[in-house]
Parts: structure tokens; C-alpha cells; sequence
């Protein structure tokens, strides 16, 4: 199976365990995600990604597959 | 003075055309900044100066035309910014406007006008600025606040509120973005020579000149000189201070 990105940038900066249910990760629902690391994420997002996100971006970005969807709107397919 | 070189930086100063922002651009460029010149609507102007800059101090330059009063235009600034530098080291956050109005006579437009350009402009180049200061691993902003922010004055209650916030938000943004290496200060001029003290009627001028311990009126340069040295290295280790630029000035 190819690795996926995006799953592996939130992995990697949030820390997560081996296995997640991608499906139902959200912001604050998880110890991991937390106000602190949001921002951390976002900056190592568009880091890989090479874009910036917007302030709407930023606070819109309340789960994994709202980071995708964000990600898309900016061109990429992640 | 090698703390002093700013080579390989990029910096943005907001309303820089002109007065202190003008200065402040070119001493940040005679230091090897590559500056990004910023006008409120005249590209044309801002090219020209950043024309100028790269012309006497051979430093790449940049020109944005922004409205510091419009969070739209900032936002898509920051991507232009992103797309062409990649980066920012330094924001100046100069961008101001003087509007007086006594107690009782200060229409709703006034309060709007002044607090959007000198309060809710600095915060929304801050927050985007600090976005893309934390991916390298820190920067400088410099914020313009005032004598009027520290110690206040009759007929300007609005622009006072206006200057004290923008201390506020250096406190605030200091304590919060040092764990990211990004250093935020305030410099605070007293009164400097330039289009926006033009303007105050003769009697009360002198009034505040004889209120000056030194005797007379800043430059501009003066005022950029305290900002270089904020931007730079030699400020390594400060954040959170507001530094008076004001000859000894009471009010
Ligand atoms: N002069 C003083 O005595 C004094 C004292 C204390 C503090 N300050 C502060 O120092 C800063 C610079 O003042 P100055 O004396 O150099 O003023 P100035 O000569 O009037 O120049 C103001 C600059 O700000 C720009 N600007 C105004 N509104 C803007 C907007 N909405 N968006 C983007 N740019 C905008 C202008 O650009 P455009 O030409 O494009 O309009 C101009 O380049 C201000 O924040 C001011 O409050 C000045």
C-alpha cells in the first residue's frame, strides 16, 4: 500500500500510535491534537505540502479529513 | 558592526514610501536585508523604492501594494510573500494614520478608521508573519507604537487607544511566540519630522517642541535606527520591550 502523506506528517508531528482510525480523528478528541500541536501541525503541513494556509484554514481544520479537504482547495492532492 | 548585518534576511515594513518607514526600509537594506516595500494602494510607488533600494545598496528588493486596514489583503500579501520569498525574518509593522478629535466630538467612522489601520493591521501582519517566522526558526517584529500609546494626550484619546493596544499586543505576542525564536518590541517615537507631524497647527507644534528635554523634533533616521537594532542580532536576547525614541520628550 502506498504510504500516505498526509497520514504520516500527522502521525510524525502529532505522535500518534500505530494505529488510527483516520475516519474519526479530530481536533481536541484526541490528547495528542491539541491547541499547542495544531499549529505544529499546520506548519509542518505546509512544509511537506510547500503552501500556506489561511487563518480560516487554521481554524477550520478541526479534522484529518477536513485537512484534506483544505489541502485540495489549495491544489493538492494529498 | 558585524551583529548589525541583516544579509540573506527578508523583511517587510508596512507603509514604507514614506517618513519612518521609508528610513527604516533603507536602513534595514544598507544592512543587506532584502526589503519588501509596502504602500497602502500605489504599487507604482512601492516599486520605485524598492528600485532605489537596490540601485545605492545593491540588495534584492521587493514591492506590495497592501491596505494595513484590510485583513483580506494582508492574508493574500502573506501567500504572495510565501510564494515569491519563501520566507520572512523581519516585519516592521510602521503602517500608521494621525487623527485627532477631542472627547465628545469622535464620530463612530473616526474610531473605525484609526483602529483598523493602527491596531487590527499590526495583529493581522503579525499573525501571519509569525506563520511563516516559526518554519525557519524565528524572526523579528518590530511594532510602532507611540508616546501618545505610553503616556497619552489631550485630543487623542483615539489614537492613544489605538498606539496602547499595539503595546498590549507586543507584550502578548512576546511571551507567546519567544518559545518559536520569534523576538517582538515596540519602539516608541516622540515627535519626528515627517508628513504626518506636518500637519499639526504651528502653536501647538512649538508647544511640544518646548516639551522636548533635547530641544528639538527626531528624524525619521533616528527612529530607524532604533528599529535596526531591534531586527537584529545585537537585540538577540530582547523581547517584549518598548524603547522610547523621543529626545527626553514630556507630555
Ligand atoms: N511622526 C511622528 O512624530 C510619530 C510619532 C510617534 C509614532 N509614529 C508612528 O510611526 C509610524 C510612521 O509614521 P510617519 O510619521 O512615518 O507617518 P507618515 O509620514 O504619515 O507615513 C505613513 C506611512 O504609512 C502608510 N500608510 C498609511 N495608512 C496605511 C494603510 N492603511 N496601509 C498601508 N500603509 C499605510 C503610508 O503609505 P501611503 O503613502 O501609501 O499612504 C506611509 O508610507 C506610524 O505608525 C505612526 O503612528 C510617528
Amino acid at each position: 500500500m502506498a504510504v500516505d502523506k498526509l497520514q504520516t506528517v500527522f502521525s510524525e508531528t502529532l505522535g500518534l500510535p500505530a494505529e488510527v482510525d483516520w475516519s474519526a480523528l479530530a481536533y481536541r478528541k484526541v490528547p495528542e491534537w491539541d491547541s499547542v500541536a495544531h499549529m505544529q501541525l499546520v506548519g509542518e503541513i505546509e512544509e511537506a505540502f510547500g503552501v500556506m494556509l489561511d487563518t480560516a484554514d487554521v481554524l477550520g481544520m478541526s479534522s484529518f479529513a477536513a485537512a484534506r479537504d483544505i489541502l485540495s482547495k489549495h491544489g493538492v492532492a494529498a | 558592526m558585524t551583529g548589525l548585518r541583516l544579509d540573506g534576511r527578508v523583511a517587510l515594513v508596512t507603509g514604507s514610501t514614506r517618513g519612518i518607514g521609508w528610513c527604516t526600509a533603507r536602513a534595514l537594506a544598507a544592512h543587506g536585508a532584502t526589503v519588501i516595500v509596502n504602500s497602502r494602494a500605489d504599487a507604482e510607488a512601492a516599486k520605485a523604492r524598492a528600485a532605489e533600494l537596490t540601485e545605492a545598496h545593491c540588495v534584492p528588493a521587493d514591492a506590495l501594494a497592501c491596505d494595513a486596514a484590510d485583513p483580506e489583503q494582508i492574508r493574500e500579501a502573506y501567500r504572495r510573500i510565501f510564494g515569491t520569498h519563501r520566507r520572512l525574518d523581519i516585519l516592521v509593522n510602521n503602517a500608521g494614520i494621525l487623527e485627532d478629535a477631542l472627547i465628545g466630538m469622535i464620530s463612530d467612522d473616526l474610531v473605525e478608521r484609526v483602529l483598523r489601520v493602527n491596531t487590527f493591521g499590526p495583529l493581522h501582519h503579525l499573525q501571519a508573519a509569525a506563520r511563516l517566522m516559526r518554519r525557519h526558526g524565528g524572526g523579528a517584529i518590530v511594532n510602532l507604537t507611540s508616546i501618545i500609546g505610553t503616556h497619552g494626550n489631550v485630543g487623542q484619546a483615539v489614537y492613544g487607544s489605538a498606539k496602547a493596544a499595539v503595546v498590549g499586543l507586543t507584550r502578548s505576542a512576546a511571551k507567546e511566540l519567544a518559545p518559536h525564536g520569534i523576538r517582538v518590541n515596540a519602539v516608541a517615537p516622540g515627535l519626528i519630522d515627517t508628513d504626518m507631524t506636518r500637519g499639526i497647527p504651528p502653536e501647538r507644534y512649538r508647544e511640544l517642541v518646548d516639551g522636548i528635554g533635547m530641544g528639538r523634533v527626531g528624524t525619521p533616521e533616528q527612529v530607524a535606527n532604533a528599529v535596526l537594532f531591534l531586527a537584529g542580532d545585537l537585540a538577540a536576547y530582547i523581547t517584549g520591550q518598548v524603547l522610547g525614541v523621543d529626545g527626553g520628550m514630556r507630555i
